[in-house]
């Protein structure tokens, strides 16, 4: 058995906080299958009442970009503020846009 | 050194008294994981059924200390030994990790099959706790008994090492399910259930669990353990010793 082997895979976890709310990111931790990584992102990130769902995905099955590419991908939004919705006058009873 | 309580032994404070130290001192145990557990997840859930366990143990003490004029504190840390009316299985040491992980499946199958029948309680306070402990007590079990089936059905070794706790914890579980005047005592005013009536469905669950890790379940035997009855083994003193000594040397010392 190779070294590898020996180390479970990582999960990244991410919880949500109440209904209605999206799940966010909050870390990641080593567990050997689905429902041992539910169980222990359950213990590690929700004990100070954080959760009321959990999701957990393999680590390795995230496609990220490439840090290499942010120059090309993200600096070219840096002039396009009409892409902004700061134009528009919001009506007094719209709050906290 | 502060000296040490007297309790009163009526059948509803024992009966009492038998489940906070239940959850007491298991909880006492699974906090020496602390820092030891086999992985950092690990020890991190350990350490959080530690404090469920202790948590239900404040509420019990409390309940149980305001009819006889003493504190949670007290209750927790001022009795001799003998006043400790948990079960043997919960005191022994911790052991390696199947022996944990076994030694909780089978405590928390049967507290969770506790509170849930506690929830009817005609202690009103009692049933509140109980109902609070319960959901507690399911992730407790859920969660021993996953390990279990890893364990039996996993590795030579970890099989290995759960066959030998299992035979070890099996000779302490009969306690658990003996009857005396105290079951007597609540049974008839609706405090609680008999010992004895747990009996079969914690076997039934236990067999599913041992099934289903492929562990055979170990023969009776004639051996009675008598830690609900104050009388532990050499383990107990060494383990209130630690327990107590902060208490004992600050007397009324808190958070």
């Amino acid at each position: 058995m190779s070294a590898v082997d020996t180390e479970w895979p990582l999960w990244e976890v991410f919880v949500r906080t109440k209904a209605g709310l999206d799940h966010k990111h909050c870390g990641s931790l080593h567990a050997a299958d689905p429902k041992m990584a539910i169980q222990l992102a359950r213990d590690v990130y929700t004990r100070r009442q954080e959760g009321s769902s959990v999701w957990v995905v393999r680590s390795d099955q995230i496609v990220a970009s490439d840090p290499a590419d942010k120059a090309m991908y993200f600096d070219p939004m840096e002039d396009k503020v009409y892409r902004h919705p700061t134009f528009y006058v919001l009506p007094k009873s719209v709050d906290h846009m | 050194m502060t000296a040490s309580i007297a309790i009163d032994r009526t059948p509803r404070q024992q009966y009492l008294l038998r489940l906070s130290d239940t959850c007491l001192i298991l909880g006492q145990r699974l906090g020496e994981w602390c820092g030891h557990a086999p992985i950092l997840e690990e020890d991190i859930a350990l350490a959080n059924m530690a404090l469920d366990l202790i948590g239900q143990a404040r509420a019990l003490l409390t309940h149980a200390g305001a009819e006889q004029g003493l504190d949670e504190d007290q209750l927790a840390f001022l009795r001799d030994e003998r006043d400790y009316l948990n079960p043997t299985i919960v005191e022994l040491p911790r052991g390696d990790f199947a022996f944990t992980v076994l030694r909780n499946a089978m405590v928390s199958t049967w507290l969770r099959l506790v509170w849930e029948r506690l929830r009817e309680s005609s202690d009103a306070e009692l049933a509140a706790i109980a109902g609070k402990a319960v959901k507690e007590a399911r992730y407790h079990q859920q969660h021993a008994a996953d390990w279990a089936v890893r364990l039996g059905d996993g590795t030579d070794e970890s099989r290995r090492r759960c066959e030998a706790a299992l035979e070890t914890l099996w000779r302490y579980t009969p306690e658990l399910f003996d009857d005396d005047a105290v079951d007597a005592h609540a049974a008839s005013t609706g405090l609680g259930p008999a010992a004895s009536t747990l009996r079969e469905p914690w076997l039934a669950e236990m067999a599913e669990i041992l099934g289903e890790a492929t562990l055979a379940t170990p023969a009776d035997s004639a051996f009675r353990s008598t830690g609900k009855r104050g009388l532990h083994t050499e383990h107990m003193g060494h383990l209130l010793s630690e327990m107590q000594s902060l208490q004992r040397a600050f007397p009324g010392g808190a958070w």
